[in-house]
């Protein structure tokens, strides 16, 4: 099973790195037929105006959202939030629509603004996430099926997931934070071989047995 | 739970953010939008580009408040402004207007003959140039949170551009192969501090992003630059001085992304028009040299 990275531009090179320290094959994605044999897609952090463009221009917007479509796991963390939103708040037509959210871009300000906190996102256990926050965006609107996260202290949403997409505002990359990665390996399996079963798939090598009860509790659905 | 901003990690992240990428030079809010509908990472917001620098002369400064003002309001991707070495106020007061990297550049008059400006002392982060390791590990020192070899700015000519890139990476493969306990006399001889010695020796690269910068003109100079390990480019003349630079902005953003696939440089290499003329970088007179200017 190995998992693609979107590589146009931007933070590819430390998500792949992340997942091949969880012993997961890493493949970078440039061009359409890079996504064959894929299991899943991870759309990293940069801009998302580059990547709409370079996106376009070789062609990979329907083998994308035709991979998502087939239920394999997409995670996109900052730009690749703003990429995988049905919305964008200020306008601009959305990347690759694939999870029913509005999107604001740049929410918290100028790149003065970044910020680092601890995060709970009770999806991969109890313990807080360390997340950076760089010219992050926020979700403004939650469609119906799609369920929150992780919310900021004062109720700004950051993290969500409907079905297979999963979208946050932050950077587990930068932060070596691998439970996210390990959630999407595991959805990965589960999606490369079906009939295993999600039960099978959480005890496979790269998902921590060690991991807390919350870990399994977004895929009760 | 506490947020705090400004920190190393947000600093170097958003370099991390535009890697693969290219920064474009622009003097107006018309040339931001090219840049931006092209692809750019990023625009580097200037009053004359580097060519024009050389060619007219005078004290080049930071540009006006006003012309940052606009083109941070006119682009959704960052904005960077430039600095001159030294000049702590300038740098003041380009953070103020909210900018979101400075670069502290050897393009514009240095302000000081000695000291760099000290970047902790910022909550925006800086990029700096430099020719070999010593110089960016110096610059890391005081802060840098990226940096660009400097190439020679304004030429056109990426003969300066591949000599830092190869003498940057050939010494970081050194450093790599050095037994630990010939780092002390490395650190000395690059004129670094040890502590970043160390961590270039345990991982093979800097701690940093690092972009080339200085005479990429056309989409193979930034293949060329690409394949010779930079993470992406900053590129000043060569887009605005070209016969159609919204074209060449996009052929240079494609190059650079697929830097490996001559086949796809070839085809985005087709009908750019004339590039920007350039001078060779050997025939630009001492004094007018701008890479020589950092310590």
């Amino acid at each position: 099973m190995k998992i693609g990275v979107l590589a146009l531009h931007g933070a590819f090179i430390e998500h792949i790195h992340l997942l091949e320290s969880i012993g997961i094959e890493a493949v970078k994605i440039r061009l359409p037929e890079d996504l064959d044999g894929v299991s899943g897609l991870i759309i990293p952090g940069g801009e998302s105006t580059t990547m709409r463009k370079l996106t376009a221009r070789w062609g990979m917007r329907e083998p994308i959202l035709g991979l998502a479509a087939k239920g394999a796991p997409i995670l996109g963390t900052c730009a690749g939030m703003i990429v995988v939103a049905s919305e964008i708040a200020d306008g601009d037509e959305p990347v690759f629509p694939m999870i029913d959210v509005t999107v604001r871009r740049n929410a918290f300000g100028r790149q003065l603004d970044s910020f680092e906190t601890e995060l709970s996102m009770p999806v991969v256990g109890d313990t807080p996430i360390h997340a950076i926050f760089i010219r992050a965006p926020i979700i403004e609107r939650v469609g119906p099926g799609v369920e929150t996260l992780a919310s900021l202290p004062d109720g700004r949403v950051v993290a969500v997931r409907q079905r297979n997409v999963i979208a946050i505002s932050f950077h587990p990359e930068l932060a070596g934070e691998t439970r996210i990665h390990r959630l999407i390996a595991t959805m990965a399996a589960d999606f490369s071989e079906p009939g295993e079963g999600t039960v099978v798939a959480r005890t496979e090598p790269g998902i921590r047995r060690d991991a807390s009860p919350g870990a399994s509790r977004g895929r009760s659905e | 739970m506490t947020a705090e901003t400004s920190t190393w990690a947000t600093k170097k992240g958003l370099a991390q953010m535009l890697k693969g990428g290219v920064i474009m030079d622009v003097m107006n809010v018309e040339q931001a939008r090219i840049a931006e509908e092209a692809g750019a990472t990023s625009v580097m917001a200037l009053e004359r580009v580097p060519a024009m620098i050389r060619a007219e002369g005078g004290v080049a400064r930071m540009a006006k408040p006003s012309l940052i003002k606009q083109i941070i309001q006119a682009v959704s991707i960052p904005v960077m402004a430039k600095c001159r070495i030294g000049h702590f106020a300038e740098a003041q007061i380009l953070q103020e207007l909210g900018v979101d990297y400075i670069d502290e550049s050897e393009v514009l008059t240095p302000a000081d003959e000695a000291h760099h400006v000290d970047k902790h002392a910022f909550k925006v982060p800086f990029v700096c140039g430099c020719r070999d390791l010593g110089e960016a590990l110096r610059r890391i020192s005081e802060c840098a949170a990226m940096i660009r070899t400097k190439g020679e700015a304004g030429t056109g000519d990426i003969v300066e551009a591949v000599r830092h890139i190869r003498t940057l990476m050939a010494e970081i493969r050194r450093l790599g192969a050095m037994r630990e306990d010939e780092l002390f006399v490395a650190a000395k001889e690059l004129g670094a501090p040890y502590d970043l010695v160390k961590q270039v020796h345990d991982d093979g690269r800097l701690p940093v992003v690092n972009f080339v910068a200085g005479g990429i003109a056309i989409p193979a100079d930034a293949a060329l630059a690409m394949q010779l390990g930079a993470e992406g480019v900053f590129v000043g003349s060569g887009i605005f001085k070209s016969e159609n630079p919204a074209r060449t902005a996009e052929a240079i953003v494609q190059a650079t992304l697929h830097y490996d696939n001559p086949k796809i440089i070839a085809e985005v290499s087709k009908g750019l028009g004339a590039p920007m003329r350039g001078i060779a970088a050997a025939s630009v007179p001492e004094p007018e040299r701008l890479a020589v200017r950092g310590w």
